[in-house]
């Protein structure tokens, strides 16, 4: 660790795993309900565990992220951050916001939390992703705006590079596209209209951006290859996303009321969103064989690695596969919908987050690397979670495809309910893939508990070496 | 990549094309609600009319209890329950039959199967909530979903 202040990023991380622990119970809760109907019905209703499922997920990211911002930023900008002791409140206001959220989830009615909570005054709940009470996103503004200030503060004091700036870019995106949650016309069509501009322009568009610098800065760190080329990359590939990305908005603006020139503009340019993944996995693996050092952190480079192949996947492939109009005609808000999401999310931004905590965490405990067992055990729990999550996706594709063909695409469509019910050995599978990825997070969480480290002597000449390049030519040629 | 294309030409593609295709974007966006009041049903909106309020009040509810958690709505929301864009259409067109279904529902649910919450809504709240869906079901949706199953 260069600079003190990088500490503030632990309990951000902490809370992030926290937090992803419970995500994956709930979702647990959720695979179960789907072929056990009536499990903890009424006291924790299937809209209830998404909310819960759903939402700490997204509030595990953002902690990630705040984290990785946290960390990277200072060393990015070689000074200290503007101010640690802001990050540590707004990391408690937004900690226990966010508990207190999800505790009004779980112990009232979400009729009476939004009660409770005045949403009559400022109506925005009850809109999928965005189901927090109006105080809590307002909250959430308040928290974003704290941080792009000490982070804003820090930046300009110091080096600028492309990797801080592209990150900032992301992150202040974040904030502004956010503040369309807070606008909820009674007219549904301009209602969804609108609400994919938090949605979409999230996660196919500025979040893109702060997963492409997390991993530039993982793969600067891991791989010391020059910065130049580096960056050089990651300047072409955020062009790509967003070159695809906005107008690949238009994919959710076939069936919604929207006028159907939609249906050519979303088709086309979402086409060609999986290109700046196929990019970032091109470029993922061209680093770390141009490496000019082998860090001895093995587990964070699988991470990073990981992630540019299962966000091409999840994302590009599994995006891809239903994006066309005619195509997403019969498979619009079915399990393919479902199949998609997961493995998206999962190989683009759960695994970009575990990837700067893996990196990371290490460090701020003082030491380069884990000792040779933590990383076998992270290592396995990376696998674990990894092909789990694949299997859990090809069953509900599978669970998809039978979907569309019985409800909507056969000459005698079945009701949605008779339907579910012939393609319920999909959801046991589903639901097997989801206890054998809880067992690969336990193994995670493990992970951080075994004891040892690697020492400086354990390291062999090349990797000592480089020990202290940050990917700048001076360092590396040093 | 090769040295001939260099970091400050993939920064001006980065942002020459942002902005590019951002502009763009709300070109389209700004022609979308010049046609919206074609498709979006919203002549039944108006809220000094009693049929606006009432609708209004059932998106409120439709939000309040968080129906997106478990149906769809025009595809988007859980896929654990049916798609209730085409509801009305489905219920032969019928409020009472969207009423009925609301309110049949069993407080402690159905032995080993998925039903719905009994939310013990008013006669005045399960009439909006019908109009609500009622409205929506006359968005133009350009044929979606392919039958009516949803």
């Amino acid at each position: 660790m260069k600079y003190e202040s990088q500490r503030v990023a632990m309990p951000y991380f902490v809370a992030a795993i926290v937090l992803f622990v419970a995500q994956i119970l709930f979702g647990l809760i959720m695979g179960l309900q789907y072929v056990v109907g009536d499990f903890l019905f009424p006291e924790i209703p299937f809209n209830v565990a998404r909310m819960v499922h759903t939402n700490t997920l997204i509030v595990w990211l953002l902690m990630g992220f705040m984290g990785a911002a946290y960390y990277l930023i200072p060393e990015e900008c070689e000074t200290e951050l503007h101010s640690p002791k802001l990050a540590l409140i707004m990391f408690w206001v937004f900690f226990v916001a966010a508990g207190l959220t999800v505790a009004g989830y779980l112990l009232v009615p979400y009729a009476r939390l939004a009660e409770m909570t005045g949403n009559a005054i400022w109506p925005t709940m009850g809109r999928e992703f965005l189901e927090q009470p109006t105080i809590t996103k307002i909250g959430i503004v308040v928290v974003a705006l704290a941080f792009l200030y000490n982070l804003g503060m820090t930046v300009l004091k110091g080096r600028k590079t492309v990797v801080s700036l592209v990150l900032m870019m992301g992150l202040i995106g974040l904030a502004v596209f956010f503040l369309f949650a807070f606008y909820n016309p009674t007219n549904l069509v301009k209602d969804k209209f609108w609400w994919w501009w938090t949605v979409h322009l999230w996660v196919e568009g500025v979040w893109e951006l702060i997963l492409g610098s997390i991993l530039a800065f993982v793969l600067i760190k891991v791989t010391g290859v020059d910065r130049e080329i580096i960056e050089k990359w990651l300047y072409i590939i955020i062009a790509m996303v967003l070159i695809t990305g906005i107008i690949g908005t238009g994919h959710h603006y076939y069936w919604i009321g929207t006028p159907e020139y939609w249906q050519w503009w979303g088709s086309i340019f979402s086409a060609l969103e999986p290109i700046p993944f196929f990019m970032m996995t091109v470029f993922a693996f061209n680093m770390v064989n141009k490496r000019r050092r082998n860090h001895p952190n093995k587990a964070a480079t699988l991470w990073a690695l990981g992630c540019a192949v299962m966000a091409f996947l999840g994302a590009g492939v599994w995006g891809f596969l239903h994006t066309l109009a005619p195509v997403n005609y019969y498979t619009h808000g079915t399990q393919i919908t479902a199949a998609h999401g997961h493995l998206a999310f999962y190989g683009a931004y759960v695994m970009i987050v575990l990837a700067i905590i893996s990196y990371a965490v290490p460090i701020l405990r003082g030491r380069e690397a884990n000792g040779e067992k933590a990383q076998v055990i992270e290592m396995w729990s990376f696998w674990l979670m990894t092909v789990s999550m694949v299997f859990l996706t090809l069953f509900l594709t599978a669970a998809g495809i039978l979907q569309v063909y019985l409800q909507r695409y056969s000459d005698t469509p079945l009701a949605f309910m008779a339907t579910q019910d012939k393609i319920e050995l999909f959801y046991w599978l589903r639901f097997l893939a989801g206890v054998i990825f809880l067992g690969g997070l336990v193994a995670y969480v493990y992970s951080f508990f075994v004891p040892g480290e690697k020492k400086a002597s354990d390291m062999g000449p090349v990797e000592k070496r480089a020990a202290d390049t940050d990917g700048s030519p001076a360092a590396a040629s040093a | 990549m090769s040295q001939a294309f260099t970091k400050e030409m993939a920064r001006n593609i980065f942002y020459g094309g942002t902005a590019f295709f951002f502009l763009l974007f709300v070109a389209l966006t700004f022609d979308t609600h010049l046609e919206l009041p074609k498709r979006d049903n919203r002549q039944v909106l108006d809220p000094s009319t009693e049929l606006g309020q009432k609708i209004a009040q059932g998106k409120m509810l439709w939000e309040e209890n968080n129906c997106l958690g478990c149906h769809t709505l025009l595809g988007e929301g859980a896929y654990y329950a049916p798609e209730l864009g085409n509801v009305y259409v489905r219920f032969n067109n019928s409020k009472d039959a969207i009423k009925g279904f609301i309110k049949s529902r069993p407080a402690d649910g159905v032995p080993g199967r998925r039903s719905m919450p009994q939310f013990n809504f008013s006669d005045e709240e399960l009439d909006a909530i019908a109009e609500f869906l009622k409205y929506a079901s006359g968005i133009d949706t350009a044929d979606w979903p392919p039958n009516v199953q949803g």
